[in-house]
């Protein structure tokens, strides 16, 4: 055997073999930790199987879902509640985005102080952020209730009634979300070409035309983007019901329920009643909620036209 | 996703664009600037207020009007939330658990990236399909079967079980590929196999070297993410062996009518991610603008 054999077999090995190493470690880990568990929901969501019953598991086909779907009152509730924030969320969240990008395209001095400041709440930790908002949102000293008082109006009980807890809940996502969402937004304003606005100035359009007949339709995929993206981390919030009344009994989402989403719920089936069976049922149904929610969005968002 | 990543890179406009350039992105007026500091402001307000809470004594929270200003008891407050609370092993483990995966993550989607975008193998496009499907998914929704696993192997209430699941992400490995399909040039690396150079030594000497931008931008996403995970370790972990996050909810959750003292935890936990924050946020912000999406 030559040399210049040897080697020529190593190079084939080296490229025909060796990509498959390189990628392994990926797919291993992410089989193991990630696929495995997710396509195993599918089939503990079929069994009977709490930690608490001594019996052990066993198959019980679809009695979960009938049960989940069918007379669950709580369910639903959870279920109204997820899609109430999912639009106080996501909505507000794209507006306000677009409008805090459109004022970061204008020319600024200190642009990266302002960049930066907008972005400041998504490095935040969900936990830190919903502690702090909790207090701001007291109903005796909070100091939203503080201002609201200095404009008349009375002391908001903000976890008590289900459209507060919401419209509170929703600010602290907003705050959160909106400035990531602005700076995909600007990126993509920045490629617009300038010989577009004026033309559109030369025949006479107002800034807020313009904005609303160039700026908007050109940004659709982006849009499409956020508003996909903004849908699946809407659609399972746990950190901010969960923490908003923490307590002995968090897992309900308030006294009531009134603020206790899809995600929290599946939360108190697992882990406080511990019935793992019935919680993947609720972790299937709300995957294939979110699909349809996002699907909606995407058929929304997609109109967006081009004049 | 790929619709951000995809977008055309804006050209440098010259001669008469310059000038429309100009007309278009008009210079920003007062109302503008005001608008902006005003949503500054809007921004930082929760986090200021916590420092101001946790800078104050216990009476100050409860306070009408409310305090604004920062006072002297800062160091007093952090001295009480670790002599009440094991906090310590809360930051302890919290490093330990960002540390790794951020180090696994980056080199792990660099290698695998790698591969997926200067090497041809059978399959490839299959399995990079898969990634970017899996990035769809909220790995959440398997959150059962995986605590069900993690207690099978008795992991359960220890830190490797947030460790080993986040080790490696499908974000990772699609934005390194992303990188290297435009950053080495093929020619480069198929000189180097000219030479006799074996793929890993391609990869340790030109990919690596070249990746160094993209990698510390994934570093930075991967550390904040590890460091405010939630949900996986609140359900894994125990109460006393908590990460940062979860020692707040349990903080939180009763075991102390003391407000003064969970924000003051909720500012310590926050001082680690505002530190690389400010340090590098300029990367931060460029990141997201260029399509490093994380979510």
């Amino acid at each position: 055997m030559t040399l210049v054999d040897k080697t020529a077999r190593r190079h084939r090995w080296d490229t025909r073999f060796a990509p498959y190493g390189y990628v392994a470690p990926y797919f291993l880990i992410f089989g193991v930790f990630g696929l495995f568990p997710l396509l195993y929901t599918v089939w503990v969501s079929m069994q009977h199987r709490n930690l608490l019953d001594s019996g052990g598991a066993y198959l019980v086909w679809f009695r979960n879902y009938q049960q989940l779907l069918f007379a669950d009152p709580y369910f639903w509730n959870a279920m109204g509640n997820t899609l109430s924030l999912w639009l106080l969320t996501t909505v507000p969240q794209i507006l306000f985005a677009l409008f805090v990008a459109q004022l970061l395209n204008r020319r600024v001095r200190t642009r990266t102080l302002f960049r930066m400041g907008v972005i400041l709440p998504n490095i935040t930790s969900v936990a830190a952020v919903t502690i702090i908002f909790a207090q701001l949102f007291g109903r005796d000293f909070g100091l939203i209730n503080w201002v609201l008082d200095l404009f008349g109006a009375g002391h908001i009980d903000w976890q008590a009634g289900t459209a507060s807890s919401h419209i509170a809940i929703a600010v602290m996502v907003v705050w959160r979300w909106t400035g990531y969402h602005a700076l995909i937004f600007l990126a993509s304003m920045q490629a617009i070409p300038g010989s577009l606005y004026e033309a559109a100035t030369l025949d006479g359009a107002s800034g807020w035309q313009q904005f609303w007949r160039i700026t908007v339709p050109l940004l659709r995929p982006q849009i499409i983007f956020s508003t996909i993206i903004a849908t699946t981390g809407n659609m399972r919030l746990l950190a901010e019901p969960l923490l908003f009344n923490p307590g002995a009994a968090a897992a309900t989402g308030g006294s009531d329920r009134q603020f206790q989403t899809a995600a929290l719920y599946l939360y108190e089936q697992g882990f406080s009643n511990y019935d793992f069976g019935y919680s993947s049922a609720i972790a299937v149904v709300l995957a294939i909620a979110t699909i349809i929610v996002a699907g909606l969005g995407y058929l929304v968002t997609k109109r967006i036209q081009t004049e | 996703m790929t619709a951000v990543l995809d977008r055309p890179v804006p050209v440098r406009p010259t001669g008469p664009a310059v000038r429309a350039r100009r007309l278009a992105r008009r210079v920003a007026g007062p109302w503008t600037y005001a608008a902006l500091i005003a949503v500054l402001a809007g921004s930082a307000f929760p986090v200021y207020w916590s420092f101001v809470v946790s800078s104050q004594t216990p009476d100050a929270i409860d306070s009408v009007p409310p305090v604004l200003v920062p006072g002297g008891h800062l160091f007093e407050n952090i001295a009480r939330v670790f002599d009440t609370t094991d906090f310590a092993l809360a930051l302890m483990n919290s490093i330990i658990v960002s540390g790794t995966v951020t180090v696994s993550v980056v080199f792990f989607s660099t290698l695998a990236g790698f591969a997926f975008a200067k090497m041809k193998f059978r399959g490839r496009n299959v399995l990079l399909l898969l990634i970017i499907g899996t990035q769809a998914i909220p790995t959440e929704l398997g959150i059962i079967p995986l605590y069900m696993m993690m207690s099978d192997f008795g992991w359960a209430g220890q830190i490797h079980a947030v460790i080993v699941p986040g080790l490696v992400t499908a974000f990772g490995v699609f934005f390194m590929r992303q990188y290297f399909e435009r950053a080495i040039p093929d020619e480069l690396l198929e000189a180097g196999r000219m030479d006799g150079c074996h793929s890993l030594r391609l990869f340790w000497h030109v990919a690596l070297p070249a990746a160094r931008p993209a990698a510390a931008v994934l570093g930075l996403f991967t550390f904040m993410q590890a460091w405010n995970d939630f949900f996986w370790p609140l359900v894994v972990l125990v109460p006393e062996n908590p990460t940062v996050q979860t020692a707040l909810s349990t903080l939180a959750s009763g075991y102390t009518t003391d407000y003064t003292l969970v924000l003051t935890a909720a500012t310590i936990g926050t001082v680690p991610v505002l530190a690389v924050f400010l340090l590098f946020g300029r990367q931060i912000v460029g990141g997201i603008m260029s399509g490093a999406v994380k979510g």
